[in-house]
């Protein structure tokens, strides 16, 4: 519990998402809607009860909130109506908003990537790596 | 029928094809787009904590200058952000204040905010939609990919039924094709992931391409220029039929009868080049 108490995270988060993890009862039926799991090192749902639990170096190291593409499938099927997207969303800023510079940017691609990929995908990329 | 119409970054781009076939048909049909002057990119992406409020001054500018007209936009990504920036500031005075405050603009959450299929759905028709086809698409099997910001969050977006949604296909049969199903018609392409994490996207829209060459799929529509791109970037890459990649206003011009040239709809709208 005390790890709970002291999460920051946790706070910022139920604060911003309008999103309280405690409310999820694990039924992981995120974890069966999400597109991506294959590519994830937490599944969804686990990723709500690290929240839970307040393990917070765990999340901020994990590959899943980054891998989430916030298609919303999760939000969708919660039976108890919570929005993970939110919450990746929220463990994405807690490290974007305490880190010095962007993720990712135009330099991390070559020319060719930049001429081929839509504007809405540059966009989209860049927004939700970047401050 | 007049709007007033948001094209956004990629529709004069990448996505040109669907702004151009969309003109061409809106014309055809006596639906009136009028583009907002000195419009910018709506960011693409919805800020998703309550407190991100520069990401949707963009949107809310968008909001405020269509002046309570209906607001029209193509792209599956622009009309989402647009929604759900609208359902934000008619919920949070807080943010609707220091938004439109810092904008200097009176905007109080109104004006109706429409993805153009919701316009021939609901304003026009598809039963007139029907009736105004020249060249129906007699046995061609389409299917519809909807993929997912235009269906979700379903309470905010309220354009169909999240899990079951019927738009795209009635819109492909007042069209006059055969309409097949796909069970991956509501599942994410991949979305940006195509920049930071490429396989990822592609094995995303291969399911897609896939589950749609199963139920004998020879085209696929969609209204996002981000899944036509992941789309289309896989499309050579499996085996057996490929499966053509179609923007749905190119299917709508067509059974319109209308040809449209590259360029048209930049010459309609007077667009000086640069």
């Amino acid at each position: 519990m005390v790890s709970i108490i002291k999460s920051r995270m946790l706070e910022e988060m139920k604060l911003q998402s309008g999103q309280d993890p405690a409310c999820c009862y694990q039924c992981a039926k995120c974890s069966a809607a999400c597109p991506v799991t294959a590519a994830m090192d937490l599944l969804p749902h686990q990723v709500i009860r690290y929240l839970q639990l307040g393990l917070e170096v765990e999340l901020l190291e994990s590959r899943t909130p980054w891998i989430c593409a916030s298609c919303f499938t999760c939000a969708a099927r919660c039976p108890r109506d919570l929005d993970l997207a939110r919450m990746m969303e929220g463990v994405r800023l807690a490290i974007l908003r305490r880190r010095e510079g962007n993720m990712f940017g135009p330099a991390n691609l070559s020319p060719e990537q930049l001429a081929k990929l839509p504007q809405q995908a540059l966009v989209s990329g860049f927004r939700k790596y970047n401050k | 029928m007049r709007y007033r119409y948001f094209p956004g970054c990629t529709l004069k781009g990448q996505a040109k094809k669907m702004e151009e076939t969309t003109m061409a048909a809106a014309g055809a049909l006596g639906i009136e787009l009028q583009e907002l002057p000195d419009w910018q990119c709506c960011g693409a992406v919805f800020p998703l904590y309550e407190d991100e409020l520069i990401t949707l001054l963009s949107p809310v500018r968008t909001l405020a200058a269509a002046e309570g007209d209906p607001l029209v936009s193509l792209c599956a990504a622009c009309h989402h952000v647009l929604k759900r920036a609208q359902e934000l500031m008619q919920r949070n005075e807080d943010a609707r204040s220091k938004v439109t405050d810092f904008l200097e603009v009176d905007y109080n959450g109104g004006g109706r905010v429409l993805h153009f299929l919701e316009v021939l759905r609901d304003d026009l028709g598809f039963d007139k939609l029907a009736e105004m086809v020249k060249k129906p698409l007699t046995g061609r099997k389409m299917a519809a990919y909807y993929g997912c910001l235009l269906l979700r969050p379903a309470k905010v977006m309220q354009f169909d039924n999240p899990e079951n949604p019927t738009i795209m296909e009635d819109f492909l049969k007042a069209l006059g094709a055969e309409v097949v199903k796909t069970p991956y018609r509501t599942e994410c392409c991949g979305a940006y992931l195509s920049v930071t994490e490429e396989n990822v996207a592609r094995d995303t829209s291969s399911r897609i391409l896939d589950s749609a060459r199963q139920v004998g799929a020879e085209g696929l529509i969609t209204a996002c220029p981000l899944c036509y791109y992941n789309l289309e970037n896989c499309a050579g890459e499996n085996d057996g039929k490929p499966v053509k990649i179609f923007y749905f206003s190119e299917l709508l011009a067509e059974a319109l009868g209308l040809t449209v040239e590259a360029g048209s709809a930049k010459e309609r709208t007077g667009e000086v080049l640069p």
